[in-house]
């Protein structure tokens, strides 16, 4: 189990490496616990201005990201396995999948939030100033919540783009694939956290 | 790489580098060499704590007598919040780990690096540019953050200072420090040499290791609540603000689900740099190894679910204060496990009273009476009386400055000759030992006795019946500085002018002692043979 990889080639250790991503995961959940905790306190303190905040989101829209976010995590667990068969042209064609499919994603949340705004509903806007304070609350978590995320899907996007460029010009190839396999971790991360927002602000009844 | 290291001339400069291509800054600034980047952290972390020392200095010399002394009253309220930020982000908490850390983990494991070289450059790159952040802040918009360092709400949402771009700072200073710690994290699992066990890991490293856990798990808190802060200011979302629905106590929640756990990614280190140092100067094995180890992850547990004690007045449900004050009374265990054994391992060993161990021993002292302060906080009936008084900012110096503060300058002179290749001069150092050592207490233990009497902190004036220990403290104040200035002159004149130290000027049994000094470009050429602990004095 001990291995002394300290006197090999530095940057050779893909189980460091992947703990060291598990560790940075770890990071990013509870970064998203903070918002959680506080969608938990006041989800507790205003249970029906929540549900009745919640059947203002929509619902398909919601639904279809989160299909969309899955699939892009399938198509990033098929990029590492075809990589590491050795299928060049298999693993670049999956990676675009996840791309696109994070580009569909940010596309439906730019709609979401825009409907959103059009109908005066935004961080202390008028409208939203005069509904009940546990949808203020909710609205607000919202945003933050869901802006938060938004950033960690472009940010994901941006590593499964390089990585992408990477397989693509053959410096991760199927001998030293653990770089794709952390950036995927990442990736799945940001489904992850969406797979717990959808339910809690779409779903609420 | 290697040929750098054949010892030949007479001033081989190791890792520092002689004249020629490994000298130059950008050979510095961008190493991934974790002694270099130790170092880089040493002068910058060194840098934020005289500005922080400086600042103060100044609080002190404002209160030295009530009513306006030097400074109005929105100065002071920046002076404080400055200080704070600069002594806990810049200092405390990059201190130990950036520094010594960096500069020993590797070495104490047998390794030639961390993990992650590249990303611990990173970190360091990061604590630069959260610093300049934070003290950009102070010259630009509506002028320096005047909210204290907890940015508590609703005040800092509503100040017209610059609170977004020292929380921003915060933001990511806090990203260099979880960086920091999953490095060490990874780099304590994967890459111990052969031979070097759990149980043969340096106090130091164990210490590392649970304040790396904290660092991990509690900083992304921190990050997510001084962003709150930016955006509340941003856009007024409202989610502390009552008017909307929000709860400010939801942000003191937060803000110390961090910031308590904090306490110990700041202490913890410090007390691993004891338990290094004082076998070395007792000539003993370490009393009670795996108490000591173990006394440090279940510091780092129980340490992150007291945080509610900084809100007993706050306004939470009796069985919150309850619950929170056992857990807080729970934290003393382990911490006084600690101090049991430095005392245990002291008894009937052979001390030799350098520098370092002074420090070491008055680490034990003052931290002690910090720990025992920090219980009158804890237990919720006197909190109350105490709340928010001048007790509690004698109680925190003690612990963090008398503390930490003291193990990090142990730590300096115990370590010195590895990253200088000299001694210290003894003489300066003692009688800078003791004077740091008198100002300190005259200090801060008139801010207990003038808290205990009801002086509230963070009042720019004061009643006159205050007035006489708040010119005690002060005056502690210049002592504990003429020590300050004596002490870096020495260390300073000493780096240029001191004795050569040889490999292993202390005697010592961990690892680094067995490399020369300065330390070398290459840590180990080859794998490193470890028959014996690092404590093993008695053979």
């Amino acid at each position: 189990m001990i291995t002394n990889s300290s006197h090999e080639h530095s940057g050779k250790d893909p189980f460091g490496a992947r703990l060291g991503m598990w560790l940075f995961l770890f990071t990013e959940v509870i970064l998203f616990g903070g918002l959680f905790v506080l969608y938990a306190a006041y989800l507790s303190r205003y249970p029906g201005e929540f549900a009745q905040a919640a059947h203002r989101l929509d619902m398909i829209m919601g639904g279809s990201n989160t299909i969309v976010l899955l699939t892009s995590s399938l198509f990033v667990a098929l990029a590492v396995s075809a990589l590491q068969r050795s299928e060049k042209t298999a693993a670049t064609l999956f990676l675009l999948g996840t791309v696109i499919s994070a580009m569909v994603f940010l596309g439906i949340k730019y709609l979401e939030w825009s409907a959103k705004i059009g109908h005066g509903i935004y961080p202390d806007s008028a409208i939203l100033n005069e509904m009940a304070r546990g949808e203020i609350i909710f609205f607000g978590l919202y945003f933050v919540t869901t802006g938060l995320h938004g950033l960690h899907v472009l940010i994901g996007m941006f590593i499964i783009l390089v990585m992408l460029v990477r397989v693509r010009i053959g410096t991760v190839d199927a001998d030293n694939f653990t770089q794709l396999e952390v950036s995927g971790l990442y990736w799945h991360l940001v489904d992850l956290i969406w797979i717990f927002i959808f339910p809690l602000y779409y779903l609420l009844l | 790489m290697t040929q750098a290291q054949i010892s030949t001339d007479s001033e081989d400069r190791g890792f520092l580098g002689g004249s020629g291509e490994d000298s130059g800054i950008l050979s510095w600034i961008f190493s991934t060499d974790h002694k270099r980047i130790g170092m880089l952290y040493l002068y910058s972390v060194l840098t934020m704590f005289c500005v922080g020392a400086l600042l103060g200095l100044l609080i002190r010399l404002e209160l030295i007598a009530p009513g306006r002394t030097i400074v109005n009253a929105q100065t002071y309220n920046a002076l404080f919040t400055v200080h704070g930020v600069v002594m806990i982000f810049l200092f405390i908490i990059p201190g130990i780990p950036g520094v010594f850390g960096n500069l020993f983990l590797p070495i104490h494991i047998g390794a030639n690096d961390v993990a992650f070289p590249r990303l611990n450059l990173l970190s360091w790159w990061l604590y630069i540019l959260g610093g300049m952040l934070a003290l950009t802040s102070l010259f630009s918009g509506g002028g320096p953050p005047d909210t204290g360092w907890t940015f508590y709400v609703p005040f800092s949402t509503q100040t017209a200072t610059n609170v977004s771009m020292a929380a921003l700072g915060v933001f990511v200073l806090g990203f260099s420090s979880i960086l920091t710690g999953l490095n060490f994290i990874t780099t304590i699992h994967r890459l111990r040499a052969r031979g070097i066990t759990w149980g043969k890991l340096t106090l130091f490293c164990w210490s590392l290791y649970a304040t790396a856990w904290v660092q991990v798990l509690a900083t992304p808190i921190l990050g997510i609540t001084v962003t709150l802060i930016v955006l509340e200011r941003l856009f007024g979302i409202g989610l502390f603000d009552p008017t909307k629905g929000g709860d400010p106590i939801m942000y003191q929640h937060l803000f110390w689900i961090y910031s308590h756990p904090a306490v110990y990614i700041m202490v913890l280190p410090a007390m691993g740099i004891v338990s290094d140092i004082i076998p070395v100067f007792a000539r003993k094995h370490i009393f009670g190894y795996w108490a000591i180890a173990f006394s440090s992850l279940a510091i780092a547990l129980f340490g992150s679910l007291v945080w509610a004690h900084h809100m007993f007045v706050s306004g939470m449900s009796d069985i919150a204060v309850f619950v929170f004050s056992l857990l807080t009374f729970l934290v003393a265990i382990p911490s006084a496990i600690k101090v049991f054994n430095w005392v245990a391992t002291l008894y009937k060993g052979s001390i030799a009273l350098e520098p370092p161990m002074l420090f070491s021993l008055a680490f034990i002292f003052l931290f002690s009476l910090g720990g025992i302060s920090g219980l009158v906080l804890g237990s919720a009936a006197t909190n109350v009386h105490v709340h928010d008084t001048h007790f509690v900012v004698g109680h925190f110096h003690y612990v963090m400055f008398g503390g930490t503060g003291f193990a990090f300058f142990a730590a300096l002179h115990y370590w010195f000759p590895k990253f200088t290749g000299r001694l210290c001069d003894k003489k300066p150092a003692t009688i800078a030992w003791g004077l740091l050592f008198v100002g300190f207490n005259v200090l801060y233990f008139s801010m207990k006795i003038v808290g205990l009497r009801g002086m509230p902190r963070r009042y720019f004036d004061y009643l006159p019946e205050f007035h006489l220990m708040n010119l005690i403290a002060t005056v502690g104040s210049w002592i504990l500085a003429a020590g300050l200035v004596l002490m870096f002159f020495n260390l300073i004149r000493s780096a240029f002018r001191g004795e050569k130290a040889g490999a292993n000027p202390w005697g010592a049994k961990t690892l680094e002692w067995t490399l020369p000094s300065p330390l070398p470009h290459v840590n180990f050429e080859k794998e490193p043979v470890i028959d014996k602990g690092p404590y093993d004095y008695e053979q």
